[in-house]
Formats: structure tokens, C-alpha cells, sequence
């Protein structure tokens, strides 16, 4: 079997057979890494001294009978805007670019006490604020199906590293879409938790009602692995909750999808959707119904208004959030001469347009005089699109649809329109202004680039979630990986 | 929905950013066309509808006001990102003068 496209539960079983190493599987990941530094790009950092040594001692707990975990290891990338100590930390960012963490997210302390291997850290949009994974101050990541095209992001390098076999599985971030998005594009797995249930400790902060911590995987057993090892309550993140039994991941099997309702939101096919995206999404819940689930077509209606919701709450978010990089206490400095003038000149040149211009969006939308227009409008408009998602969710288990309305799309293509990227976003915000679970699964091919077929659940009904794509994914099997 | 350039320079100074010349006139049209595009939020009756704050309304967030050192290795890690430090204290611009 080859390690570049074996899933983390079939590299699992062959430690636990001793079929092979935990040396041997890191190794084979950091080869691809740094072959791939020359293609894809896909990390910031690449830590080989430091994966060879967690693979020796993971190596060493399984011959003596003790391996801490089923990923005890597993070699696994984590994206740049996720603290790992003493590690560089960037966000992608000119602000942080030799930034060193100084401590460990609670999702990597989660990780290292799992035994997993941490191969380094994967690339992204600068501050997580991007669709493309082409606003990073280390430069572009390109998809490995298509190097001309982008790779999706903002977790690009995760969804990457996953694709092109230079890691088992990745840890992404999402708060609009940046874990399912990038994942549809390059034909992977990817899981949005629901709002609370993985600590956000140890991230920087892009727009904190929003943001959550997931896996980018190559199953749908990978990512209910990788939650359950990074999840639950946090002392250090107070919006981190106390996970009920009942909310379990119990990596339930359903023998057929029948007495399963499934709703398809009317309003997930409109304008603007690539037509090749569509129908391999249509052939997908056609799929489902040959599986036995009931499928409905639902409403939600407030659909249209939940791209403008996000984008005013998210800038909002981020103006209030990127304060903090001031050059004062960590991050770049450039001295102005008075204590103002380097304030405005660590961050003129610190942060790149994108974060610029979000930061000066929401510092609009929030100053005095227009508040109530935009920020506390949105917040109304917020609660309309989540009572939508509870109106629907009272008559079907889960919902389905496109995860973006375009595969991946060329280098460069929109970069000098930002509103153009921000309707790719139109289909993953509304789950992340709702706080829903959601994953992206891959679900066929549009002119040879993958598509993302998008699975929405309850609130902390990830078990369900993941049981129905589990489903789907068996009788359909995985998607070949970009070799 | 336009904004004019002293409209771009107030919003700039509010957030400490120095922009380029260039750049004042590109993020005019740019954060004009984006504030259009939300600007569809207006149609929207929200007389009776309360502002939701948060993804999940669920828990209580207060914690005790506690004081909590860290370890000495992040401690020393702290130090060491600091852009400016004369020993174990932080250096900036006079903040009084």
C-alpha cells in the first residue's frame, strides 16, 4: 500500500500489525513535502528533525505494548495560524513573519498527547482571510491536480498536503469556509466542527463569533477520528462547551440511508454555479436516493442575504481582533518616529491588502454613524438565517449541496476583484453564521478538477453527520487521490 | 454607495494604517463596491427580530478574574518575541510626550 494515499485508519492498522513504521510513514510524508515545496508549496515549515524524533519515540511505545492512541504515529500537518511552541507562526502574514509561538494550542497539546507526529506547518491565506490560498506573504499554493490553478482556501496547504500525499491528515481552520472549500478543490474530506465543540485556544483570531478548528482528511472515518481526538471543553476558551453523551462520536455505520430525510435547500443552485459543479452534485443526491434516503427539497429563505451577513460581522470581527498587531509586543516593528506613526507603520506594511482592506470594512461598518446600519443589522439578519436552518431541521436530518458554486479556478484570476472571490464563499458561510456542523466530501469531477459535495447538520450532530457521508462514501467510493 | 477619499483617510486614521497613494484610491472603489453589495441588508425588515451575538446562545462565559503565571520556558519565549526589550522589559516610542 502506498503511504501517500493510505487513510489514517489503514496506516493505523499496518503500526498496529507492525507492517510498517511510524519512521518509515513520516519519512515518506516529508519526501513528498519537499517535493512538493518545488510544485505545490503546500507548507511554511517543514520540521524534520523535529517529526523523525516523535516517530522514533511513537515507534518505540508500540514495540513496547503502549502506543498512546490510534494515532500514536500518524504524521499530520497543522496550518499556520495554529500555534505549535517555539515553532515559527506566521498566519501568513508580513506582520508575523518570525513570529515564534509561545505556547502550544490546545488542539497541538491535544495532538502530541495522542502520540501524532507534527510534520510542520501548512500554508494559507494571510490571516485566513482568502479563498485562494494566494494572499500568503511566503507566496502562492498551487493544486496538485492542476498546478495552473489555485488550490482553494484559506486551509490551501492543508487540503494540499492531504491531496499530494505529504501528510496523513491536517488540521485547518474555517470561518466562511476555509476547511470545506479547499477540500472540495482538491479532493479531500474536510469537516467544519459545530461552534464549540474544538477549543479555539492557540488560534490566532480572524473573526471570533465565526471561527472554528477541523480536519482535512482522506476518509470520512480519518475525520471523525481527528475530531474526536482535538475536541471538547477548554478552561482557555470560554466559548468551548462541555460536550453532552449524546453528542458522541460513536463512528456509527448505517447499513442503508433509508429513514434518513435529506433536504435540498432550493436555494443552493442559483446563478453563477459552473454547470459541470451542478450536475455531479445533482448526480450526488441522486445517489443518496438510491441509497434509500428520503430526499426533500426545503427553503431557506434569508439564503440570499447570509454572504452580505457574513461580510460585515466578519470585518467587524477582524478590525476588533487584528488590533492586537500593533508591533509593540511580537510581530514586525517599523519605527515611525512617534508612537502613533509606528503603530501605523508596522501595520501599513505589516498586513497585506486583503487584511488592509477587511480591517478598514469593518472599521466603517463600526464607527459612529453606522453601526446600526450595517453591524447591528447584520446581527438581525444573523438570526433570521439561523431560525431558517432550525425551520428546516425540524423536518429533515441533514441538508445537502454544493460545498462552492466553481472548482478550482486559475492563478491570479480574481485578484484584483475581491467581491468576485467572495461569491465563491456563497454556499459554506451561512453554516458558520448558523454555528452548524458541516463537511465537504468529494463527490465527483467538473473538466478533470475535483467537486464537493456539502453534508449540514444540527448543532453538535456531527455523529449523524458523519454517519450519513460515511454512507455515501462507502457505496461510492473514495475519490482516486492526485498521485 | 461612494465613498470619497477623505472618507478613506478618516477610516484609515481610525484604524492605524498608513496606505499609499495608490492604494487610497483602489481601496476607495474596492470598499465602495463591497459596502453596495451589502447594502442589500437594508431591505430587510428587522423591526421585530433581536440581534443575535453569537453562533450558540448557550453558556455563561465569565470565569473568575484570576491571575495565572506561565511556565518560565514560555515566559522566555514571550520575551524573546518582543520586537524591542532592554532586559526583561518591553521598548517602545514615548507614550507621554
Amino acid at each position: 500500500m502506498d503511504p501517500k494515499t493510505m487513510t489514517i485508519t489503514e496506516a493505523a492498522a499496518a503500526l498496529r500489525k507492525s507492517e510498517l513504521s511510524s519512521v518509515e510513514l513520516t519519512e515518506a510524508c516529508l519526501r513528498a513535502a519537499e517535493v512538493g515545496q518545488t510544485i505545490t508549496s503546500a507548507y511554511v515549515t517543514i520540521d524534520r528533525e523535529g517529526a523523525l524524533a516523535g516517530a522514533r519515540e511513537a515507534d518505540g511505545r508500540r514495540k513496547a505494548g503502549q502506543p498512546l492512541s490510534e494515532l500514536d504515529g500518524i504524521p499530520l500537518a497543522v496550518k499556520d495560524n495554529i500555534c505549535v511552541a517555539g515553532g515559527r507562526t506566521t498566519a501568513g502574514s508580513g506582520i508575523l513573519k518570525d513570529y515564534r509561538a509561545a505556547y502550544d494550542a490546545t488542539v497541538v497539546g491535544k495532538l502530541r498527547r495522542s502520540g501524532a507526529v507534527l510534520l510542520g506547518k501548512t500554508n494559507m491565506d494571510e490571516f485566513a482571510m482568502g479563498s485562494s490560498t494566494e494572499s500568503s506573504v511566503h507566496g502562492p499554493t498551487r493544486n496538485p491536480w492542476d498546478t495552473a490553478q489555485i488550490p482553494g482556501g484559506s486551509s490551501g496547504g492543508s487540503a494540499v498536503a492531504v491531496a499530494e500525499g505529504s501528510a496523513c491528515g491536517a488540521l485547518g481552520s474555517d470561518t466562511g469556509g476555509s476547511i470545506r472549500q479547499p477540500a472540495a478543490m482538491c479532493g479531500v474530506v474536510g469537516l467544519k466542527p459545530t461552534y464549540g465543540r474544538v477549543s479555539r485556544y492557540g488560534l490566532i483570531a480572524m473573526a471570533s463569533s465565526l471561527d472554528q478548528i477541523g480536519p482535512l482528511t482522506r476518509s470520512v472515518d480519518d475525520a471523525e477520528l481527528l475530531l474526536g481526538a482535538i475536541e471538547g471543553r477548554d478552561a482557555n476558551d470560554s466559548t468551548s462547551v462541555e460536550l453532552r453523551s449524546d453528542w458522541g462520536l460513536k463512528g456509527e455505520r448505517l447499513a442503508s440511508l433509508k429513514g434518513i430525510r435529506v433536504g435540498v435547500p432550493k436555494e443552493y443552485f442559483g446563478q453563477g454555479m459552473q454547470p459541470e459543479v451542478e450536475a455531479s452534485v445533482r448526480q450526488a443526491i441522486e445517489r443518496m436516493a438510491g441509497l434509500g434516503a428520503e430526499i426533500k427539497e426545503v427553503s431557506l429563505p434569508h439564503s440570499e442575504y447570509a454572504l452580505a451577513v457574513y461580510y460585515v460581522l466578519m470585518p467587524s470581527e477582524v478590525s476588533a481582533n487584528l488590533a492586537r498587531f500593533d508591533g509593540m509586543r511580537y510581530g514586525t516593528r517599523v519605527s515611525g518616529g512617534s508612537l502613533e506613526n509606528t503603530y501605523r507603520r508596522s501595520r501599513g506594511q505589516g498586513f497585506g491588502k486583503e487584511a488592509r482592506r477587511r480591517i478598514m470594512i469593518g472599521t466603517y461598518a463600526l464607527s459612529s454613524g453606522y453601526y446600526d446600519a450595517y453591524y447591528l443589522q447584520a446581527q438581525k439578519a444573523r438570526r433570521l438565517i439561523s431560525d431558517d436552518f432550525f425551520r428546516a431541521f425540524r423536518d429533515v436530518d441533514v441538508l445537502v449541496g454544493p460545498t462552492s458554486p466553481l472548482a478550482a479556478w486559475k492563478l491570479g484570476e480574481m485578484q484584483d476583484d475581491p467581491l468576485a472571490m467572495y461569491l465563491a464563499d456563497i454556499y459554506t458561510v451561512a453554516v458558520n453564521v448558523a454555528g452548524l456542523p458541516a463537511l465537504s466530501l468529494p463527490c465527483g469531477l467538473a473538466a478533470g478538477l475535483p467537486v464537493g459535495f456539502q453534508f449540514i447538520g444540527r448543532h453538535f450532530e456531527e455523529g449523524r453527520l458523519l454517519a450519513v457521508a460515511r454512507a455515501f462514501e462507502e457505496a461510492h467510493g473514495r475519490l482516486p487521490l492526485k498521485k | 454607495m461612494q465613498l470619497t477619499l477623505e472618507e478613506v483617510d478618516k477610516i484609515a486614521a481610525l484604524a492605524r494604517l498608513e496606505l499609499s497613494a495608490e492604494e487610497r484610491e483602489s481601496f476607495r472603489r474596492q470598499i465602495s463596491s463591497i459596502l453596495d453589495y451589502v447594502g442589500k441588508l437594508r431591505q430587510l425588515d428587522t423591526a421585530s427580530v433581536e440581534p443575535m451575538t453569537h453562533a450558540l446562545e448557550l453558556w455563561d462565559p465569565l470565569r473568575p478574574d484570576e491571575v495565572r503565571s506561565c511556565d518560565a520556558a514560555t515566559r522566555q519565549r514571550l520575551l524573546e518575541a518582543m520586537p524591542a526589550r532592554q532586559g526583561d522589559l518591553l521598548k517602545t516610542d514615548a507614550v507621554f510626550s
